[in-house]
């Protein structure tokens, strides 16, 4: 009789992460073409069209990036709040707050130039989604209000707060009637990185956000304490952390970091603020952070497989008919995968023969 | 041939573990072990930190695979089966049972929900507790183990736990018990209460391994003496034959030199406690007008059963702590009180009482837990920037001075043996020449060597000047170091004077209550 065990490994290389979530990717894939099958195409049209429809051209290249951007930031508010433990799920909430606040300061409120107005609507947004996040933290330190849910609600706070105010006090007059904020001005777009493409300096700013994120966490005497208090808080407060800082400050970091990506968008994108601004970026960019096993770098590769994954999907939905849930569906299912592959990871499974009686000397 | 039908009789082999070697990367953890247990026999198993006793339960327990070598179960016919590796269910349904040193209690629930935890079926809609709990009863009945079974476990002292833990293994009708270092974190009324079940359980046939790195329980309890060194057996003694030099020997492979101890210099007074009062939830945490002295120089002991204050005083001291009424004073300021870094600056050195939860950060490394009470100092860091050089550096001196066995500064701090991480924190708090430290349980855990090693250097940093607070539940500790001892209990500290005019009858009378004045009529 075989039996099935499980042997916990004692380490885990990088390169085995790594190799996992690619794993983990196509098996997502693997797993997704029965239904693309039941939807009468051929999985392997339906990918290669995906893949044309992300990487084939130019076009489908910079579409794929500009869906990229505010994931790879609303991936890091994640990262880095995860890696602290502290369980921000108000990345949506952030994002459109940091929206608002772009709206606020860009929109005729100051009238600066670009390379002025530029940097002043960015901190605007950081900062709005910053304090945004530090209200649940202040709650959980203070009263031990659990985060998971005083963000998860925030979110819906926060959003109907602006469809308040997009259908009211700041209401584009000349938006034939659609609820929509009044536009940003033009110094305070951010410019396009490729004439007539609609990838923007968001991705630059990102791309730096996420270097500069990896460099704190792994070089800093920041990153040092939120890893340690992240990993055990009481050994870190007997040693000396300042733990209540520290995740202030880690909330700031989380909540600036969405909140940057709701100004990417309206100043990147759509040049005004509406309700559909966002299509769940904030909780994609759950999925992105836990992709890249919470490390700033794989973040920016999460966030260009799932960019792709949506991007490629509508592309082949109008080629061929297949709805573009299958993007949601390739992308939660590579979420699974990775999971199972972090148990894998983290254990051996052993296959071996049952016990037997063993003969024993007189 | 053992294949009588029935019981098999006493003394016959119910464990062998044959030829296991178990390697972590180039360290070799277990090399070539052999080892046997019979029914009803208390094996004692003995060794150097680090010389993998844990590593070699935790694979007959199924936790670890070993790369070479077999583990044999007896059944109820005294026949041996071969165990398959890294199955720790498999080991379970042999008879093997496993009171790890780090409890794995579910907190919330209570003793009773505890113990039956894993032993029913998913798919039972109903459960018959009376039924459970006669079986319980009648387990704690036989063995002598008493303890609240509906009291959340949250709530339960260690000793408490650990006899839950016991009648979980018990529960699960183990065969062979075995207990990794069980007596570190009990008293040493509940140790021999612990012993005394352990006596009648073996009486019932039950084989228990048990790893202690205290000789003197080691000798009276045992009946035999498995000693390991560096991964190998260094050998075996029946335990009416041995005396401690013989097993120190072995243990160690030279003999354990004697404390040096020069007559005191005692200075001012550097820390002092002033009509302290602290109430929190439990008696454990508070303290009742509270006065006392340590002065540059001296070594105070702090007597007492654990759970009479003593976590209060150290939660003051490490800063974790406010005193309601009543102030505390460092160089006859008032102390900075729940600050741990602005104490840490002041140049006090803290030793966590539970160095698992509240001295190392697990999944960090030997290095980054030795620099993380200096986080901030320049030598780690320059414009918020780590200098990971300095950090291994330190590491690097600090797992040489201390004997820190482990693959280097970088090795995870979890995968360092319990007595190593105690050395770890040693070489943290110690190596900055602190001016006052809180030595609290320092060689909990530590073998005999390092015992020493850390008791000559609390001697040599009271010699440079430095107030020590010894809190420590082994008297003979006490009394080899201290210059001056304070009992504490119910919360109350009286001062029991020089530990030249005592004895050990008078001081634990008053441990257990007793005003000195009684205690010291005791004495004659
Ligand atoms: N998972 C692991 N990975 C790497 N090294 C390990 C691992 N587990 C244990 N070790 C190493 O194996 C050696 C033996 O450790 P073990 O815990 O068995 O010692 P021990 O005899 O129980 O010591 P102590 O008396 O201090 O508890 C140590 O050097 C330890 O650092
Ligand atoms: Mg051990």
């Amino acid at each position: 009789m075989m039996r099935i065990s499980l042997q916990p490994r004692s380490n885990v290389s990088l390169n085995a992460r790594i190799i996992i979530s690619i794993i983990a990717a196509l098996a997502a894939f693997a797993l997704v073409a029965v239904p693309v099958s039941f939807a009468g195409v051929s999985p392997l049209t339906a990918y290669w069209l995906m893949f044309k429809g992300s990487f084939g051209s130019m076009f489908a290249f910079s579409e794929t990036l500009t869906r990229a951007t505010p994931l790879i930031l609303t991936g890091l508010a994640a990262a880095i709040a995860f890696r602290a433990k502290l369980w921000n799920i108000g990345a949506e909430g952030q994002l459109y707050a940091g929206a608002l606040a772009a709206i606020g300061v860009g929109s005729g409120l100051l009238s600066l130039p670009a390379p002025l107005l530029i940097p002043a609507v960015v901190l605007a947004g950081i900062v709005a989604g910053g304090l945004l996040m530090v209200i649940p933290a202040l709650l959980k330190l203070r009263f031990g209000a659990d985060e998971v849910v005083v963000t998860l609600l925030l979110n819906f706070i926060v959003i109907l707060f602006v469809q308040m105010l997009i259908e009211g006090p700041i209401k584009d007059p000349l938006a034939l009637g659609w609820p929509q904020s009044v536009p940003l001005v033009d110094a305070a777009a951010f410019p396009k990185l490729f004439a007539r493409m609609r990838v923007h300096g968001g991705l630059i700013l990102g791309l730096v956000a996420a270097l500069a994120l990896w460099i704190v966490i792994s070089k800093t005497v920041l990153g040092f304490e939120i890893r340690a208090v992240g990993q055990n808080k009481a050994a870190a407060r007997f040693a000396g952390v300042p733990v209540n800082a520290t995740m202030l400050k880690v909330a700031l970091i989380s909540g600036g970091l969405a909140g940057l990506a709701g100004v990417s968008e309206v100043a990147g994108v759509k040049g005004y603020l509406s309700a559909d601004l966002s299509p769940g970026f904030g909780y994609s960019g759950i999925v992105v952070a836990m992709l890249a096993g919470l490390h700033p770098l794989g973040v920016v590769l999460a966030a260009l497989f799932v960019a792709a994954v949506f991007v490629g999907a509508d592309s082949m939905s109008r080629a061929t008919g297949v709805s573009n849930y299958l993007a949601d569906l390739v992308v939660a299912l590579s979420l699974l995968c990775v999971l199972v592959g972090g148990f894998f990871l983290r254990f051996r499974l052993k296959f071996e023969r049952a016990a037997v009686p063993v003969q024993m000397g007189e | 041939m053992m294949q009588s039908k029935g019981q098999a009789e006493k003394g016959s082999v119910v464990l062998s573990l044959e030829n296991i070697t178990k390697r972590f990367g180039s360290l070799v953890a277990n090399d070539d072990l052999s080892l046997s247990l019979n029914r009803g026999e208390i094996l004692a198993l003995l060794g150097e930190n680090g010389a993998g006793k844990t590593t070699l339960m935790n694979i007959l327990f199924g936790h670890y695979v070993p790369e070479e070598g077999t583990i044999c179960v007896a059944d109820d016919a005294g026949v041996l089966h071969e165990l398959p590796k890294g199955s720790p269910s498999a080991a379970l349904d042999a008879g093997v049972g496993m009171v790890h040193q780090h409890f794995t209690l579910a907190e919330n629930l209570t003793g009773f929900d505890n113990i039956v935890l894993g032993t029913e079926s998913l798919w039972q809609v109903w459960r018959s507790r009376a039924a459970l709990r006669g079986r319980i009863e009648a387990i704690m009945q036989e063995s002598g183990l008493t303890v609240d079974l509906d009291v959340k476990t949250a709530q339960l002292s260690v000793g408490e736990k650990q006899r839950i833990e016991i009648l979980k293994a018990l529960y699960r009708d183990v065969r062979v018990l075995i207990l990794d270092e069980p007596t570190a974190v009990l008293t040493p009324q509940e140790a021999d209460g612990l012993f005394v079940v352990l006596r009648r359980l073996a009486a019932k046939g039950l084989g228990v391994i048990f790893i202690s790195h205290k000789l003197g329980e080691v000798l009276a309890v045992s009946h035999r003496i498995a000693v390991l060194r560096g991964g190998k057996k260094a050998g075996e003694l029946i335990t009416a034959d041995a005396d401690k030099r013989a097993i120190a020997d072995m243990m160690v492979g030279r003999a354990v030199p004697p404390l040096q101890r020069n007559p005191s210099q005692v200075g001012s007074i550097i820390l002092e406690f002033d009509r302290v009062s602290l109430k929190r939830g439990s008696m454990r945490q508070s303290l009742n007008d509270v006065s006392f002295a340590v002065k540059a120089g001296e070594i105070v002991g702090l007597a007492g059963v654990s759970g009479n204050g003593q976590s209060a005083i150290a939660a003051l001291i490490s800063g974790l702590e406010t005193v309601d009424t009543g102030s505390v004073r460092l160089y006859g300021e008032p102390m900075k009180t729940n600050d741990p870094r602005a104490l840490v600056a002041a140049g006090v050195a803290r030793m966590p009482e539970d160095r698992q939860h509240d001295g190392v950060v697990g999944s960090m490394s030997v290095a980054e837990n030795i620099a993380i009470e200096d986080l901030h100092s320049k030598e780690f860091q320059t414009a918020g920037f780590i200098n990971r050089k300095a950090m291994r550096e330190r590491a690097d001196h600090g797992i040489k001075a201390y004997d820190i066995r482990c693959q280097g500064p970088d090795a995870q701090a979890r995968l360092l043996s319990g007595g190593n991480i105690q050395k770890l924190i040693l070489a943290r708090v110690l190596e900055r020449s602190p001016k006052v430290i809180l030595a609290n349980q320092p060689t909990r855990g530590l073998d005999i060597g390092a015992q020493s090693e850390v008791h000559q250097r609390i001697l040599a940093a009271r010699d440079r000047g430095a107030g020590v607070l010894l809190i420590s539940e082994d008297l003979d500790e006490l009394f080899a170091l201290s210059d001056r001892l304070l009992v504490v209990h119910t919360g109350e500290v009286t001062d029991a004077g020089a530990v030249e005019g005592l004895d050990r009858g008078s001081v634990g009378m008053m441990m257990a209550g007793h005003s000195a004045h009684a205690a010291g009529e005791g004495r004659i």
